[in-house]
């Protein structure tokens, strides 16, 4: 049988952010796959040149709407290293505490998106559903459920009450006992062994090879997680595991995202039963001397490395940012040969690519369109509730968001 | 002896070129400049020898006259970064490539080709990245004299 090349992106139904890949086929199997990268490139390491080291960090963050504190914190980790700052204790408890929020709120994301990828769209329901107090939490800390805009050169902006805290623990408590039943659907549920099962192969010598990270690497027991190797933040004054697993295919991604998701609550707890008083941040110099740093920062797609150099100004030298999508793509091509078209999707989706997140509106403005004002979530909540039983005729009301 | 001091010595042995061009910074970061001609046997050395199997990322460097490169690897479990950098002259920016050492550098190498102008001697051909297809082939945005043009749709999103 002849080869035929279909070509998929850059826009594409199956693709949520666009890349294109030339993929070669024989019947229904894939035999290479060639990506094409680079649609979304926005010049921002250009752009940090030309900005001072506060507007770089809030452009930092807006990389990833996902993952941004994990390229925020990596930045301000790189500044603080270059300038010489020691940042308070309590401030890196915080963002270590934000940090794992994020990786709880991203793995039930893709937790979700596995399910709908496979037609389990239950799965997305009940995740996404649960995924609503992780973002409520991070709302509640930091004022925002994406882009939290929490790391400042120096330390953090803002602080942890005890109130907080006790919400927090409430919170993890539902999140855990919610993901041990996630941990028992993977492993007993026929769909999802059967489904996931031998879907996108890669070998652990492969994985070792092609150099891929985080989860897709931990699935062919790639035994590596910056947060234990070269620990950041409050890292190293935490206990929990690795988690690895032997059976190199998407189900192993599953079960590794899974297990994280219940050490990320471990983790969580040991933050908050050890939470330094004290500062929250430490003055820092707007000119940044001259010197380079290097971060390592495992966000929860994998490895995120940010190269800085300071040359005695306000503006960085260079900034150089290494996302973890980038180092997994050839991984991916490997995963796909000899696997099903209609597979593609999902083994792509398994590494987990960044998509775009979009921040929520709460600035709200009148009919006459001159009065704005701030809405908190309770009438936020409302609001939406009005809307739909006045538009839609559905009562919502009685939905509870929260256990 | 830590760790770091270890490997610097060991590094200083078996290329004495390098003596006194090594930096450790900090635990866990050793920087270390090497001339360029010598780079492949040193990031060989590095991977066989002192267990650097972890390839992280590599950054171009605007330097003026020269282009500078740095190449970051990483050991497993110590978490040592060992940061080699070279620098080449602008006017012959031919750097070697290091995919048949680590897989994962193919489109590092191609990202400063494109920003930097560099040129990577064995790259294997494949396409371009990050920049699209249709882009200048001697316009090098992240050069320091690289200045953005303005066009219609730039003007007027500053204009209105």
């Amino acid at each position: 049988m002849g080869e035929v090349t279909v070509p998929i992106g850059p826009q594409h139904p199956a693709l949520k952010e666009p890349e294109s890949f030339d993929i070669t086929l024989e019947g229904e199997r894939v035999v290479r796959m060639v990506a094409k990268m680079g649609y979304n490139h926005r010049g921002i390491e250009k752009a940090c040149e030309q900005r001072t080291y506060i507007q770089c960090l809030y452009l930092i963050e807006r990389i990833c709407g996902i993952c941004s504190h994990s390229h925020s914190t990596a930045f301000v980790q790189c500044v603080e290293e270059v300038a010489g700052l020691q940042v308070p204790k309590r401030a890196v408890y915080i963002r270590t505490l934000i940090g794992e929020l994020e990786r709880i709120h991203s793995h039930l994301l893709w937790l979700g998106v596995a399910g709908h990828e496979i037609g389990f769209d239950t799965l997305l329901m009940y995740t996404w559903r649960d995924r609503e107090t992780v973002l409520d939490l991070l709302a509640m800390l930091t004022g925002n459920r994406v882009n939290y805009g929490i790391n400042t050169i120096g330390g953090v902006r803002r602080d942890v009450t005890a109130e907080q805290v006790a919400e927090i623990r409430k919170g993890v408590a539902l999140l855990e006992e919610r993901t041990k039943y996630y941990q028992q659907v993977a492993i007993e549920e026929a769909t999802l062994a059967k489904r996931l099962g031998g879907v996108g192969s890669l070998s652990h010598e492969d994985a070792v090879r092609l150099g891929a990270i985080g989860p897709t690497g931990r699935a062919s027991q790639v035994d590596r997680d910056v947060r234990r190797d070269d620990p950041y933040a409050a890292y190293g004054e935490m206990s929990f595991q690795v988690v690895t697993d032997t059976h190199c295919d998407v189900y192993g991604r599953t079960l590794v995202r899974v297990g994280e998701l219940i050490e990320s609550c471990k983790i969580i707890r040991q933050v908050l039963d050890n939470l330094p008083q004290g500062p929250i941040t430490v003055r820092a110099p707007r000119r940044i001397p001259v010197g380079e740093a290097v971060i390592r920062y495992e966000a929860p797609r994998g490895e995120d490395v940010h190269y800085l150099r300071g040359n005695g100004t306000d503006k960085p030298e260079r900034m150089k940012v290494r996302a973890p999508t980038l180092a997994n793509v050839q991984a991916v091509a490997k995963m796909l040969e000899g696997n099903y078209l209609a597979d593609v999707p999902l083994v792509i989706a398994a590494i987990d690519p960044c998509f775009s997140c979009t921040d929520r509106m709460i600035v709200a403005r009148d009919a006459g369109g001159r009065k704005t004002g701030v809405m908190d979530w309770k009438s936020l909540r409302d609001y939406s509730v009005d809307w739909y039983k006045k538009n839609r005729g559905l009562d919502c009301s009685r939905i509870k968001l929260r256990a | 002896m830590s760790n770091e001091e270890e490997i610097q010595q060991q590094l200083i042995r078996q290329f004495p070129a390098t003596e006194g061009k090594f930096r450790i910074q900090r635990a866990r970061r050793i920087w270390v400049e090497v001339p360029a001609d010598m780079l492949l046997q040193f990031i060989q050395y590095a991977k066989d020898e002192l267990k650097f199997i972890e390839f992280c990322i590599i950054t171009g460097l605007d330097e003026g006259e020269n282009l500078g490169v740095l190449y970051h690897v990483a050991q497993s479990y110590t978490g040592i970064m060992l940061n080699i950098k070279i620098s080449v002259p602008k006017t012959n920016p031919v750097v070697p490539t290091i995919t048949h050492l680590f897989p994962a550098a193919d489109l590092p190498e191609r990202e400063i080709e494109d920003l930097f102008g560099a040129k990577v001697d064995g790259l294997a051909p494949g396409r371009r990245y990050p920049l699209p297809d249709n882009w200048p082939q001697d316009e090098h945005p992240l050069l320091k004299d690289w200045k953005p043009k303005a066009t219609a749709a730039s003007t007027e999103a500053q204009n209105g």
